[in-house]
């Protein structure tokens, strides 16, 4: 019970520092005290307005300066700004053009797709750490440097406040300008806004009094699930990636000093990491391996154990709050490769039987074959389809599902104007999440599970030796 | 996703995998009952089971999200 409350008081403190960050980000526009807006949240509603003020402002603020914050012109939106003493570090980037009159609502979908979504910083709490960015685009060739080149907030959600080379730092994510009179280098930007166009998400760079479209967030499918294709194509390091590393680093060493220990103690009783792996790794052998490989299973078992450990490593990885929060087995084109993997193994190692049978279904009628031909190479495909989409969907939705629980704070607070609402967000989203996070452990293990155990009956059934006098009796 | 009747159905496909999820594990729970010494072949089979049928209710979730 005393741990119990210990952990509850835990998330409660996160909750609450969670909430102070937040709160330059979501409480919009009409509280004063709070020195940097986050754009993304907070424009996109009223994006009729920008180019009205714009022409009204008058004075040529906000231009290469990115200190100048506009606050003159802030008048016209009927906000008086210069009254509420912002002060001037640079990240005050609303002037007339990147957005005004903020009915802002917090959207608790929105923010959560943000924090899932896949970023070129990584962030330690508030912290925001910068990542290497490579970037290709076919007009300008490869462009490599680290991300604190766009002069993001050390604390904040990752906007920043240079171009270089006509890529901005959108939300913690690279994107390009794809107007070509965008000048090129290192040039101070006043910030972003966000329209739907189109019913596309599309995110404008303010410039010296303009707005300037950016192209998409790049994507490795290369615009297959509806991003469209993009001017550029970011090989960056990103957070996902960084976390991918620190997995597998955590898992050589993990391995390695118990593979070291099982030769030194050999037939002598596990102690420490051992005791905690061993299970795991017989579990696997006992419970996946061998009922569905059969005798030729230690062929494949080191394959199963490095699927179970990575997709386990990163499931629970992803799961430490506070920590980089990265989603990379709920990422499509981290689950997508796995999956490949697996379909290669799977098909690469298949024998004759099983080409036969997948092509030829032999033993029944050709009516039969008409329809279970197609249905058997749809089947090829779908297999791993439905494994990428698993992991994924589980993931990411246990990932939403968390992130929704903690806006609970926000909603039933109304962004901290309402504080008995707050209290109770607070309570009852604290009660919430961590009844989620611990549905979402069991979902880490039986999801690295799942996905070993279907790998393995994939490759059971394709590596299987066929009994031809089983078919004899149909 | 827009639209209220991508709702419906998401919901249709989620109550399919509902009720088959369910049925797997009402008769995996009779089974461990009547065989109790199976009780390890039994879970690992429902777990697979389950999977399964939760791909098919995946499938149905995202391309709702990237058709519609």
């Amino acid at each position: 019970m005393r741990k119990f409350i210990l952990s509850f008081l835990y998330i409660a403190v996160f909750a609450l520092i969670s909430f102070a960050q937040d709160q330059h980000d979501h409480s919009g526009h009409d509280h004063s005290g709070h020195n940097h807006s986050h754009q993304t949240q907070n424009t996109q509603d009223h994006s009729g307005h920008n180019h009205g003020a714009q022409d009204h402002s008058g004075h040529n603020h906000g231009t290469q300066d990115h200190s100048g914050h506009n606050h003159g012109a802030q008048d016209h939106s009927g906000h008086n700004h210069g009254a509420q003493g912002h002060s001037d570090h640079g990240h005050d980037h609303h002037g007339p053009i990147c957005g005004e009159e903020r009915h802002h609502e917090f959207d608790a979908g929105e923010n959560a797709i943000h924090h899932i979504a896949d970023a070129n910083v990584y962030s330690i709490g508030p912290l925001m750490i910068p990542l290497p960015c490579i970037l290709y685009s076919t007009e300008d060739g490869w462009k490599t440097f680290l991300s604190s080149k766009f002069h993001f907030d050390k604390i904040g959600h990752g906007d920043g406040h240079q171009a270089v080379d006509r890529y901005v730092l959108d939300g913690g994510t690279v994107r390009r300008i794809t107007d070509t009179t965008f000048p090129m280098g290192n040039v101070p930007i006043s910030g972003f806004i966000h329209k739907e166009i189109d019913k596309r998400h599309t995110s404008f760079v303010c410039y010296n009094n303009k707005l300037y479209p950016t192209d998409a967030k790049s994507t490795a499918d290369g615009g297959l699930f509806g991003g469209g294709l993009t001017s550029f194509y970011d090989f960056s390091i990103t957070k996902n990636v960084t976390a991918m590393m620190i997995v597998c680093t955590l898992l050589f060493f993990m391995f390695r000093s118990v593979a070291k220990a099982m030769d030194r103690r050999e037939g002598m009783a596990p102690t420490g990491l051992q005791n905690f792996l061993e299970p795991f790794v017989t579990f696997i052998r006992d419970e996946v391996a061998i009922p569905f490989l059969g005798p030729k299973y230690e062929r494949y078992l080191p394959f199963l154990l490095s699927i179970f450990f990575f997709v386990l490593g990163l499931n629970l990885f992803g799961q430490v709050p506070f920590f980089g929060g990265a989603n990379a087995t709920g990422n499509l084109a981290v689950t997508a490769v796995l999956a490949i993997i697996a379909f290669l193994v799977t098909n690469l190692n298949g024998n004759a039987d099983y080409w036969k049978h997948l092509f030829l279904a032999p033993g029944t009628p050709w009516f039969v074959k008409i329809i279970l031909i197609p249905v058997e190479l749809m089947g090829l495909f779908i297999k791993p389809l439905t494994l990428m989409l698993r992991l994924f969907a589980n993931i990411t939705a246990g990932h939403m599902v968390v992130l929704i629980f903690v806006s609970f704070i926000f909603i039933a607070g109304k962004n901290g104007s309402y504080l008995p609402g707050l209290g109770v967000g607070i309570i009852g989203s604290t009660l919430l999440t961590l009844f989620m996070m611990s549905i979402e452990l069991i979902v880490a293990f039986v999801q690295a599970f799942v996905f070993t155990i279907l790998t393995a009956s994939y490759i059971g059934a394709s590596t299987e030796e066929h009994h031809h006098a089983e078919h004899a009796e149909h | 996703m827009g639209g209220s009747l991508t709702a419906v159905g998401l919901g249709l496909a989620v109550i399919g995998a509902a009720i088959g999820i369910g049925w797997i594990g009402a008769k995996a729970m009779e089974s461990i009952a009547r065989q109790p010494e199976a009780v390890g072949d039994i879970r690992a089979n429902m777990i697979l089971m389950a999977a399964l049928i939760e791909g098919a209710a995946l499938i149905a979730i995202i391309l709702s999200a990237f058709v519609l």
